[in-house]
């Protein structure tokens, strides 16, 4: 540091300028009343009170504001804060202290939620493309020329030529009224950014123990000693969730252990930091295993009373001494051993997990093997145990639970004939009307495409699609199209559809991506914060979220835009009403109504808390979400329960499964050590009484949750899922049940192809050849979610020659997904205003790079045969090993060298352009759900 | 919304809050929490209204991608002996008497000194003309406008918001993502300080600690 002489110590008695208030001849106790920070004045100073300065010759008044509590709209840590509003402009973020989540903390992200209404990049009026001019339109124009346009193709093609991108950015109500509407529409294609982030992991996790969430809590961390964080850079994706693990760190001493392919952000607060090869989880779990079961570590208890088909995975782990784990994942031996131990000694730990465990093409393997090591732990159902997984979006916990997905009608119901009949009745409608919609009950019931593949829907020939027609439109609504990997494939998708909606607060790379003259609409939404309803974040919490102001200029809340196309489309009745009657609020016609009123939102609420029992969104009702936010202040932060007050004894958020109305939500699921009345349950009875192998699946005698009428396993109450009279529920309740049963958690998932028992397979575009054969990928797949789906038919092919360095991808702080908000607020883009390339010192050196240099990354080809390639500027860094390189996955506007930026409509071109990294990260999709690879590719690089 | 004269929430802070006046008002970094979220940068921004090209406060990293990461957030330490007091030619920076070191831009001549004597790099020289709206040189003020009537027009323009004034801390601080940046009174601010120590022991476990001492 600097030194330099200083002569006096620089107080000065006055200035020039100092108002006689403030006047530091003043004496003390005046000063300080006037600065307002006098004891009596602190105290009872509210965010109402208007308090008087007395200036110079003057008075002022402190600013007054209304104030709206309202909840951060990017990630699904789930922050709170205050927006304040004068004269209807949004003026000013206060941090909203008392908020359990938070405590009044903000990333940049959340820093800058205001930016995202006031930008002057927001989407002003619908636009469409014509003559490859961008042209001003009225809603009228746009919704009438869509719906027609919708019309005829629905008349030429049937139904499933229409997917819908629907968004982890609605709310609850949004996501779960999209849904209804795809259903109305008559298609199971519609499909959400989960698939793409964590449905590996709602696959996994359901299989495993019935549930595929989150199980335990970011706050609840408090309680851990030891934090395993595998594939998530908590840091970046989940800033505030590092007030809970640095505090568990600090307190508990708890050990953090990072490990991941990078020496990220995250890692430099662990205790240790492993470096594993990316894609190769399983064999790391597994070596831990390995070394638990030969030192006796393991819950005996739990594995004899709560699991089934534990000798399934001892033959497996059997597999995996140090010596393979070390060759496998090059995490070195003595590591392993260190790791083993640490998670042993340090009970109860928590598994946290991300994207770098879940885009695989054995994500859903992986996600399996974390629950095994925590079952195997006895880490299950206790505070500070559990698997953390942290998720997205901001409701993409939401969105997913309220089945804006293709394989799945709302609460993970499927699309079995029973499940439609189960939302039929909810939604007062005749079911054999629902079925005339669709082409037939085939597809009625049939999966339908994926965010991740449903371009090749548009590209390839109807007889390879598990439909028989293209897809001919797509609606994006709130997703990016840069996040979905094969994006060379994506554009000429783009190009092919004949009618291409872009439903958005900003002008996305979706709508300037495709090369094409016209048959393009961008319509302008409405931010999260111009609009009311509920959200869920990562740990399950419900919380609702005000409307910070009206929408701006043109833009429409995405609720009002549905109800439109619906009422177009004419089911707007039929559509707004449910058994309980018709929503409220919802005015005789839509067109041209920016937003509907809090009572249509508190409707569609009850709704889902009719239809929603499976996971027991059933309690959770508009006057109890909008109490706790009243009285966030009594929730305690370690344990998230109320103390005191009207909402005493209730959990934050009311995290589901909140069974009824007078259930205070489940905290930590799996807790039998607590009455189900109080958020106790066993693990989920889903897959009958008796395995195919003979065993129950029920949990021992003994094993219930306290005060249960059974002590020990049981069987699902009858109905327990479609009586809508709550009379099941109510009585479960009474006598200690959980209306799901108490079963088994599974390491033995019979039904899941190929990999019952969680497997090591290697990546298709494996670094290590010599490893494919005795761990090689999957069969290929002819009619995967209505996509051929290709594993080892391409992972035959000697890849690494060509390309020799592993690509990964992941985020950035200031950004998340495909940025196209966040790269239209400069308050962000001048933190990052460049897409970049990770590359350490050696690689860049050996290929004559250096830092700042611009650089080719080359992938291997497509489907087509097509190599692709991107030009970025080379960061040099020690963060990752010499063996990769890595991507920020946010940016768009740049494609394989060149600007899109003329293609924007004028005036529109976001603060920050960038290559998108899914240009050139590789095929490859899960064997379960369709998640696309892009953690583990190859790629070669070039200074440009 | 409860008040504290720290930017921890008085859930976290330990002892009776409010006990007495603030004496001197601090900023305090905790290296070991600071995660290099850019929350606080960008809630200077927001707060105050501050221009591109204008950092009053921003986070630093040193030893990136190797064990012994660290981050800093830099604001205004707003130094009791300041050097850019001492150095300023035509007194344009002054002490309040709580301690909090401002800049009159009506003086200030934009000479740049207190940037040569600072030793964080915190006062700003604008891009726009002396005449633009932060004029000649622009730093950190603690969210605490500036030698104007307070919340008048003329001291948001130029110094941006009086959150002090208003019986609130600064901005940065109470959004701080991990609690790492602390504001608040001297004494008050020395508490939490001394708790987390305390907590913390000796030996802090960043990763290279059995590295380093096998
Ligand atoms: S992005 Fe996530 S961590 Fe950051 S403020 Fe928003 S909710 Fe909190
Ligand atoms: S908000 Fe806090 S954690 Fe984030 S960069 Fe600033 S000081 Fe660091």
């Amino acid at each position: 540091m600097k030194l330099i002489r200083i002569q006096s110590n620089g107080a000065r008695e006055s200035s020039p300028g100092w108002p006689a208030a403030l006047n530091p001849r003043l004496d003390r106790r005046s000063f300080l009343r006037a600065a307002g920070l006098g004891v009596g004045l602190a105290a009872a100073a509210g965010p109402s009170l208007v308090r008087e300065v007395e200036a110079a010759e003057e008075k002022v008044e402190v600013p007054q504001f209304e104030q709206h509590k309202t909840i951060c709209g990017n990630c699904a840590v789930g922050c709170g804060f205050i927006g304040e509003v004068q004269d209807g402009v949004w003026v000013a973020q206060e941090p909203w202290f008392e908020h359990p989540i938070n405590l009044g903390s903000l990333c940049s992200k959340g820093a800058a939620a205001r930016e995202h209404v006031i930008s002057e990049k927001r989407l002003r009026y619908p636009m469409k493309l014509e003559g490859g001019q961008w042209k001003r339109i009225s809603w009228d124009q746009a919704m009438s020329e869509i719906v027609a346009k919708l019309q005829a193709i629905r008349e030429k093609y049937g139904p499933d030529a229409l997917m819908i991108l629907g968004s982890a950015h609605h709310t609850n109500e949004t996501a779960y009224a999209l849904r209804k509407f795809a259903a109305f529409w008559g298609s199971n294609n519609i499909d959400h950014q989960a698939r793409i982030c964590h449905s590996t992991t709602v696959a996994g996790l359901a299989n495993v123990w019935g549930y595929g969430a989150m199980t335990n809590s970011m706050n609840d961390i408090r309680n851990s000693r030891s934090i395993l964080i595998i594939g998530e850079n908590v840091c970046t994706s989940h800033p505030i969730a590092m007030q809970h693990i640095l505090t568990a760190k600090e307190v508990n001493r708890a050990q953090v252990i990072v490990v991941d392919p990078r020496f990220s952000k995250t890692a430099a607060f662990a205790n240790q930091f492993v470096r594993i090869r990316s894609g190769t989880d399983v064999a790391f779990i597994y070596g831990l295993i390995y070394l638990i079961l030969k030192n006796g570590w393991e819950d005996k208890k739990m594995l004899t009373e709560r699991t089934y088909g534990f000798e399934y995975l001892v033959e497996e782990v059997a597999k995996f001494d140090p010596d393979t784990v070390e060759d496998i994942t090059g995490v070195p031996k003595r590591e392993l051993e260190r790791v083993a131990k640490t998670l042993a000694d340090n009970r109860p730990g928590t598994v946290i997990w991300a994207m770098g465990g879940t885009q695989h093409t054995n994500g859903t393997s992986i996600t399996r093997s974390y629950c095994a090591l925590q079952l195997v732990l006895g880490n299950m159902g206790v505070p500070g145990g559990g698997t953390n997984v942290f998720r997205g979006h901001d409701n993409v916990q939401g969105a997913t639970d309220l089945g804006v997905l293709s394989n799945t009608l709302p609460g993970y119901y499927g699309l079995g004939a029973g499940a439609w009949k189960h939302w039929a009745n909810v939604w007062g409608v005749d079911y054999e009307w629902l079925k005339s919609r669709f082409k037939d009950e085939k597809m009625m019931q049939k999966v339908g495409f994926t965010v991740a593949r449903w371009y090749e829907g548009v590209l390839l020939d109807p007889k390879e699609l598990g439909q028989d027609v293209n897809i001919h439109a797509a609606i994006y609504w709130g997703h990016s199209s840069n996040c979905q990997s094969q994006m060379d494939r994506v554009k000429r998708a783009l190009e092919k559809v004949d009618l291409l909606v872009d439903i958005d607060p900003f002008v996305t790379t979706t709508a300037i991506l495709p090369d094409r003259q016209d048959g393009v609409y961008i319509l302008p939404a409405a931010t999260v914060y111009e609009q009311w309803g509920t959200v869920t974040n990562s740990n399950r919490d419900i919380q609702w979220r005000n409307r910070i102001v009206s929408p701006v200029w043109e833009a429409r809340t995405d609720l009002a835009i549905l109800l439109e196309l619906a009422e177009r489309l004419g089911f707007k009745d039929d559509f707004t009403k449910n058994a309980r009657g018709s929503w409220k609020g919802v005015p005789k016609s839509l067109k041209g109504v920016k937003e509907l009123p809090e009572e249509t939102i508190a409707s569609i609420i009850g709704e889902w808390n009719l239809g929603m029992r499976t996971i027991g969104m059933t309690g959770q009702t508009y006057e109890r979400l909008k109490r706790q936010q009243e009285w966030a202040h009594v929730f305690d932060v370690k344990t998230k329960k109320a103390v005191g007050g009207p909402v005493d004894g209730e959990q934050w958020g009311l995290p589901w499964p909140c069974w009824t109305e007078k259930h205070p939500g489940t905290h930590i699921l799996y807790r039998i050590d607590i009455p189900v009345s109080e958020g106790g349950m066993g693990f989920r009875a889903r897959w009958g009484t008796t395995a195919p192998d003979g065993q129950t699946l029920l949990a021992a005698e003994g094993s219930a949750p306290v005060g249960s009428s059974i002590n020990g396993g049981y069987p699902e109450l009858p109905d327990w899922k479609t009586d809508l009279t709550g009379k099941v529920f109510e009585e479960a309740l009474a006598k200690g049940l959980a209306p799901y049963g108490n079963g088994r958690a599974r390491f033995n998932a019979w039904n899941i192809p190929e990999d019952p028992v969680p497997r090591h397979r290697e990546p298709i575009h494996s670094p290590r050849p010599d490893l494919v054969e005795k761990w090689p990928t999957y069969e290929d797949v002819k009619d995967h979610f209505r996509v051929p789906t290709l594993y080892k038919s391409i992972q035959k092919a000697d890849w690494v020659k060509e390309y020799p360095i592993i690509l990964s991808s992941g985020r950035q702080v200031e950004f998340e997904g495909g940025g196209n908000s966040e790269r239209a607020c400069w308050w962000l883009v001048e933190l990052q205003p460049e897409m970049y390339v990770e590359i350490h010192p050696k690689l860049a050196h050996d290929h004559g790079i250096k830092h700042g240099d611009w650089v080719w990354i080359e992938s291997p080809e497509d489907l087509d045969g097509r190599p692709s390639r991107i030009k970025v500027r080379a960061k040099v860094t020690k963060r990752v090993s010499p063996d990769m390189v890595y991507l920020p996955f946010h940016w768009g506007g740049v494609f394989e060298g060149k600007s899109l930026a003329h293609k924007y409509p004028a005036g529109y071109v976001p603060y920050g352009l960038g290559e998108s990294a899914n240009t050139v990260t590789n095929y490859g999709y899960d064997r379960v759900t369709q998640m696309q690879e892009t953690k583990t590719g190859l790629c070669r690089i070039r200074k440009a | 919304m409860a008040k504290t004269q720290v930017t921890i929430p008085f859930r976290e802070a330990g002892g009776p809050q409010l006990k007495h006046a603030p004496a001197r008002l601090k900023f305090y970094v905790d290296v070991k929490r600071c995660i290099e979220c850019g929350g606080c940068e960008v809630a200077c921004k927001n707060e105050n209204n501050i221009p591109p090209g204008i950092a009053r406060i921003r986070v630093v990293t040193i030893n990136e991608g190797e064990p012994g990461e660290t981050n800093v957030a830099v604001p205004c330490m707003h130094c009791s002996k300041a050097p850019c007091v001492a150095v300023c030619p035509v007194d344009a920076l002054f002490h309040r008497p709580d301690g909090i070191v401002h800049v009159n831009k009506e003086t200030c001549i934009g000479c740049g000194y207190c940037l040569y004597a600072c030793p964080f790099g915190a006062p700003q020289f604008p891009e726009s003309s002396p005449f633009g709206a932060r004029g000649v040189m622009d730093k950190c003020t603690y969210c605490a406008g500036g030698p104007e009537v307070p919340f008048s027009e003329r001291e948001r323009r130029l110094y941006g918001s009086n959150r002090i004034a208003e019986g609130k801390l600064p901005m940065c601080a109470s959004v701080c993502a991990t609690k790492a940046l602390v504001a608040g009174d001297a004494e008050e601010v020395a508490n939490v300080v001394r708790q987390r120590m305390a907590a913390r022991g000796s030996g802090g476990g960043a990763w290279g600690w059995e590295t380093a001492y096998r």
